[in-house]
């Protein structure tokens, strides 16, 4: 078994000037391909039993004294693969802001207030049929220094696994009809307009839960397995 | 017009950016939120094999080290098994107490790394080849677009290294040495340094893995 070749021009290059940061952090060489081994088709299982039955809950979580400002929405979708293969129980974790755009970490000094009852972070694997959901408050978008006048779009930060360690990913959920994702620098290192499509979560009404919170649709692909056809060449296991 | 082929395309990376450690490790991000932390630990006291700990920076092109990324590694156990259930080698053992994974960020003041682990043994590589040991790193940070994959091996198993496939497909041999982290027995537990250069002189062998 190994993974389909990444696609790397639906994916962002390392150096990508509108972007300045990635200017002194990106690799002048070229990356050395490797076809796969053990020690990129396997990687680490995570259990339901080391997350916490709050941990979906962005809303609850964090709670102190009451709910979160801000819209209340859930998010779901599915983790497939490129042979439109569900991913099961494996792990997905989601960071944001919160509804006024600020983090709560200590280095993120925007002037926006932390909300004391939203912590911005959760976690939960998917089903058996790649499912997964959370429940959050839709985040504010921010400034941050790239030109002097820029602006992140609204977005959710996404780690996903997979079954193998080549299949490791970090991604952002967008908005639809977010003005400003046609501005970001960050959305535009993305090289394919499909591509950028695929980031932008529409809204789902029929996910939402009347009179309550609105539902958002994410669904994230992760690459294909090969299967094994005709193979002479053995992997030694 | 030919007939659809129907695969799906990959989702498309973003950077992790600045505030990482909100989600992956909110300690760092000065809050506490989760009973169970994924953390820099990987070995208790019953897991098989040597205690090890490996330290470094990751350093960008102007050589100042990140003090905001995120690095996982992802090992086989001291038998060279990896405890997936893909891994069907003959040798050894899972060990039901390693998993063989774990994640760290830099510090924030000293730009260092650190995991606390066991040595890996050496795994069954393609078409039948030893790989020597090491450990697969992946390593993210505001800066980075799509996460950047590398591997660690081991001074102190030349002869291993010197055989090892992976190794020996990179063309310019002195940079073979920039997977290779020197081993420091001073204190109690050996420690492997492992700086990686993300760009410039001295720049790290990434993989399109």
């Amino acid at each position: 078994m190994e993974f389909y070749q990444r696609d790397r021009t639906l994916q962002p290059a390392g150096y990508t000037p509108i972007y300045k940061t990635s200017v002194a952090r990106s690799p002048r060489q070229a990356m050395l391909s490797l076809q796969g081994s053990l020690s990129e088709t396997t990687g680490p299982v995570f259990g339901q039993n080391e997350l916490g039955p709050l941990d979906n809950d962005l809303i609850r979580n964090y709670a102190k004294d009451g709910d979160p400002i801000g819209e209340r929405i859930i998010v779901h979708g599915r983790v497939l693969d490129e042979n439109n293969r569900p991913v099961p129980h494996t792990l997905v974790e989601f960071w944001q802001a919160n509804a006024g755009g600020r983090y709560r970490h200590k280095k993120d000094t925007y002037l926006a207030p932390i909300d004391p009852n939203f912590g911005g972070c959760g976690r939960a694997l998917t089903d058996e049929n790649g499912y997964y959901f959370f429940r959050t408050i839709k985040p504010g978008p921010y400034p941050w220094r790239n030109y002097v006048n820029s602006w992140r779009p609204a977005h959710i930060h996404f780690s996903v696994f997979g079954s193998g360690f080549a299949q490791r990913l970090i991604t952002q959920m967008y908005f639809e009809g977010d003005p400003l994702i046609k501005e970001c620098p960050i959305v535009h290192v993305i090289p394919d307009e499909d591509a950028i499509n695929r980031l932008i979560a529409p809204i789902d009404l029929n996910g939402s839960i009347p009179l309550d919170t609105i539902a958002y649709k994410f669904d994230i692909v992760l690459r294909g397995r090969r299967s094994t056809l005709f193979e002479n060449r053995l992997e030694g296991n | 017009m030919v007939q659809s082929l129907d695969y799906l395309k990959e989702t498309a990376s973003q950077t992790a950016g600045p505030y990482v450690h909100i989600g992956l490790i909110p300690k760092q991000a000065g809050f506490d939120i989760f009973e169970n932390n994924f953390t820099n630990i990987m070995a208790d006291e019953n897991t098989r094999g040597e205690r090890i700990i490996i330290e470094g920076r990751v350093i960008d092109g102007t050589g100042t080290p990140l003090r905001d990324a995120l690095l996982e590694i992802w090992q086989a156990n001291s038998d060279g098994r990896y405890n997936h259930e893909l891994d069907r080698q003959k040798q050894g053992q899972i060990d039901e107490r390693f998993r063989g994974w774990g994640r760290a960020g830099t510090d924030f003041d000293t730009a260092v790394y650190r995991f606390e682990t066991i040595k890996p043994g050496v795994v069954s590589g393609r078409n039948g080849l030893d790989m020597a040991p090491h450990i697969n790193f992946w390593i993210v940070a505001r800066g980075i677009n799509i996460g950047l994959n590398t591997r660690m091996y081991f001074a102190d198993e030349q002869e291993a290294n010197a055989t090892d496939p992976v190794l020996n497909l990179i063309e310019q041999t002195e940079r073979r040495k920039t997977l290779i982290a020197n081993r420091d027995d001073s204190g109690p537990v050996p420690v492997y340094r492992f700086d990686i250069v993300l760009q410039g002189e001295n720049e790290t062998v990434f993989f399109d893995v």
